[in-house]
């Protein structure tokens, strides 16, 4: 028998059929929609007069567009209040599972899908939204699309697709203290370009994954799609199962154990063959932060920014008010955003939390946390982390996409640095003229609670 | 879906790499809940000032520039999955994006809407820049039939790849939609016998 990859085992056994020097019809499992990419493909299968296929293999949640503050009353935005009642009306219509703003399993659409045990391994999943790839690290096929593919599925629950190479990128051995998951994938990108995934799928290998709490491989598999891969992967494993385990969506009982001995299966094959591979040895990364207008413009933070005479590389710089050469470190900071779909779980706000405990913020920060769902935020609660946060001068908003890109009033000013541990450092994405340098929660923390970038290495020796 | 054979036309260069498609069009822009009207908005935060006045330096505000083609920097059409990136580029009237790389999601959103991603060589790209550059008059031919991307009265020519698939659907203006929406049975045949 051939040798297979975790990605083949799950994209063949998903292959409806082939079309001769065509893509294939690959079947979807689960359909994730949210309240900006779905309109027009609802509207489309209604002009056509399509019905939704399997509207109950599809899951629907408000994120991108909802304000982070009073959830509970109306939503004061008149075009942001019609996208979110086109979203409930046309949920509604079509029979089809909706957590809207305000309910208890609401949330960003890769934070709480996971967390609703939607997410399961071997399966494939979809939504309009490229970090998709989130789901990727319970080794499910997850990745983004359009809206008209969006359209597709509706009307198909498939979509004609030609199957990506593959790539796998492993990291072995030891990560040292304050290095973070939002660290490796960082490191990683930085070390392969924006581009250099475009047309692959991509598989994490390694002792570093194999280490990782499911929140660490959900932040890695989540930036995938900032090297251009449109997924990335983990293999399922013991951490994987007893994530999924007893989740509101997860089989039950005998159910769940005949799962598992399926997806015991899927991980590659001693031997398959990757169509790209790259290897890095854990201990050479360090926390990192960004400094230019791509999540690929990355450097350890005790690092200067690169030299180059690349006009676009030079555009960069001058949008982010940087010089070559000059290291980051002391730059003064006024906002800070800790949430997104790379770093709102539970698991980063404890980081966040201890070191900010019995720390105040510095007087010039605004600092934001917005949890990934309001089952994080309860949690945040429960554990007497937002009391951490209100001593220290934090403030914890509701659930929600938020500063990430900026759609609602969570906007970065004009000319301003913020230290997001969001995905993306594109120009004016977390507001018209903001300046956004990524990091790690953990890094973030520090940034508000001294005002400044600091090189957090030396602070935990 | 609009069909596409050849285009004749004159082109517009945007000489930048890494082009996001928060750039073609920013996110605060995603609230309609139609496909049209993008186009006023593409490339918002380049085209204008914060206060609304255009900026005289971006090239969709340079006079001496026109056409229905794209001319874009490597890795074009990075970031989010938005499709409203493909339909703000179309709405304001491109039918043809040219560069030397793109983004997966960007690339399938263009197929997708009848805007044809013609990836040329490094190369290629270089010479057409410089060629825009020096006589933003130059006439480009885009034939999707034999695949080729020409320069009017030089010897600039080159080959583009496309899938064979979508080649047919571009040409015929045919979408997926169609495609799935007939191999239903067999949609539900798989369903039935699904092995994971």
């Amino acid at each position: 028998m051939s040798k297979k990859t975790l990605f083949d085992k799950v994209w063949d056994s998903h292959v409806v059929s082939s079309i001769e020097n065509g893509p294939q019809i690959l079947y979807i499992d689960k359909h994730l929609i949210h309240e900006v990419t779905s309109p027009q493909a609802f509207n489309e299968l209604e002009d056509r007069g399509i019905p939704v296929f399997r509207p109950n293999q599809i899951v629907a949640t408000a994120d991108h567009n909802t304000p982070t503050l009073n959830q509970d009353q109306p939503v004061r935005d008149k075009l942001s209040r019609q996208q979110l009642e086109q979203l409930s009306k046309n949920c509604k219509k079509n029979n089809i599972t909706l957590y809207e703003l305000g309910h208890k399993y609401n949330g960003i659409v890769h934070v709480m899908a996971p967390e609703l045990g939607v997410t399961q391994p071997g399966l494939t999943m979809v939504c309009g939204d490229s970090h998709t790839s989130t789901h990727g690290a319970f080794g499910a096929i997850a990745f983004g699309i359009g809206t008209s593919q969006v359209a597709q599925v509706f009307a198909s629950q498939c979509l004609l697709l030609k199957k990506p190479k593959s790539l796998r990128v492993s990291v072995n051995g030891k990560l040292k203290n304050g290095v973070l998951p939002k660290d490796v994938i960082l490191y990683i990108i930085s070390k392969l370009g924006t581009n250099s995934g475009t047309g692959y799928f991509c598989e994490y290998a390694g002792n570093v994954f194999e280490e990782m709490s499911m929140e660490g491989r959900m932040t890695v598999c989540n930036m995938s799609i900032e090297m251009g891969a449109r997924g990335g992967m983990i293999a399922p494993d013991e951490t994987t199962f007893e994530y999924v385990k007893g989740r509101k969506f997860a089989p039950q009982g005998g159910e769940f154990e005949k799962k598992v001995a399926y997806w015991k299966t899927l991980p590659t094959d001693e031997g398959a063959q990757f169509d790209k591979e790259y290897s890095f040895d854990a201990e050479d990364i360090e926390p990192m932060i960004t400094y230019g207008t791509n999540p690929g413009m990355g450097i350890k933070i005790s690092e200067n920014i690169p030299v180059d005479e690349n006009p676009s590389f030079k555009k960069s710089l001058a949008y982010m008010n940087f010089e070559a050469g000059e290291s980051l470190i002391n730059k003064p900071i006024n906002f800070v955003f800790i949430g997104s779909c790379t770093n709102s779980r539970i698991e980063d706000f404890r980081v966040a939390a201890e070191y900010i405990k019995g720390k105040k913020k510095a007087k010039n920060v605004t600092a934001w946390l917005v949890p990934g769902s309001k089952q994080v935020e309860a949690q945040i609660i429960e554990e007497g982390l937002k009391t951490v946060f209100d001593e220290a001068g934090f403030e914890l908003r509701q659930p929600g996409c938020s500063a990430c890109l900026a759609m609602n009033d969570d906007k970065i000013p004009q000319g301003e640095y913020c230290v997001s541990t969001s995905n993306r450092n594109f120009e004016g994405r977390q507001g018209q003229g903001s300046r956004t340098i990524l990091a790690s929660p953990l890094v973030a923390a520090a940034t508000a609670v001294e005002g400044k970038i600091i090189d957090i290495s030396k602070h935990l020796n | 879906m609009e069909k596409f054979t050849t285009l004749q036309s004159r082109a517009i260069p945007l000489h930048i790499e890494n082009v996001d498609t928060d750039q073609i069009i920013p996110a605060r822009f995603l609230k309609a809940t139609d496909r049209k009207g993008f186009g006023d908005n593409v490339f918002r935060d380049w085209r204008y000032h914060k206060d609304g006045t255009a900026n005289s330096d971006f090239v969709l505000n340079n006079s001496k520039y026109s056409g229905s083609i794209l001319v874009a920097g490597d890795n074009f059409g990075c970031g989010s999955s938005r499709e409203h990136a493909a339909w703000a580029i179309t709405d304001y009237g491109f039918k043809v994006v040219v560069s030397s790389f793109f983004a997966d999601i960007f690339k399938g959103n263009a197929l997708n809407n009848g805007l044809l991603p013609v990836q040329v060589s490094k190369q290629f790209l270089s010479d057409l820049f410089q060629q825009l550059e020096s006589n933003p008059y130059t006439e480009l031919e885009v034939n999707l039939e034999n695949q080729t991307i020409s320069v009017e009265n030089s010897d600039l020519s080159e080959d583009f790849e496309i899938d064979a698939y979508k080649k047919t659907c571009m040409i015929n203006g045919y979408d997926d939609i169609d495609y799935l929406v007939n191999n239903k049975e067999q949609i539900e045949a798989f369903e039935a016998q699904k092995i994971y």
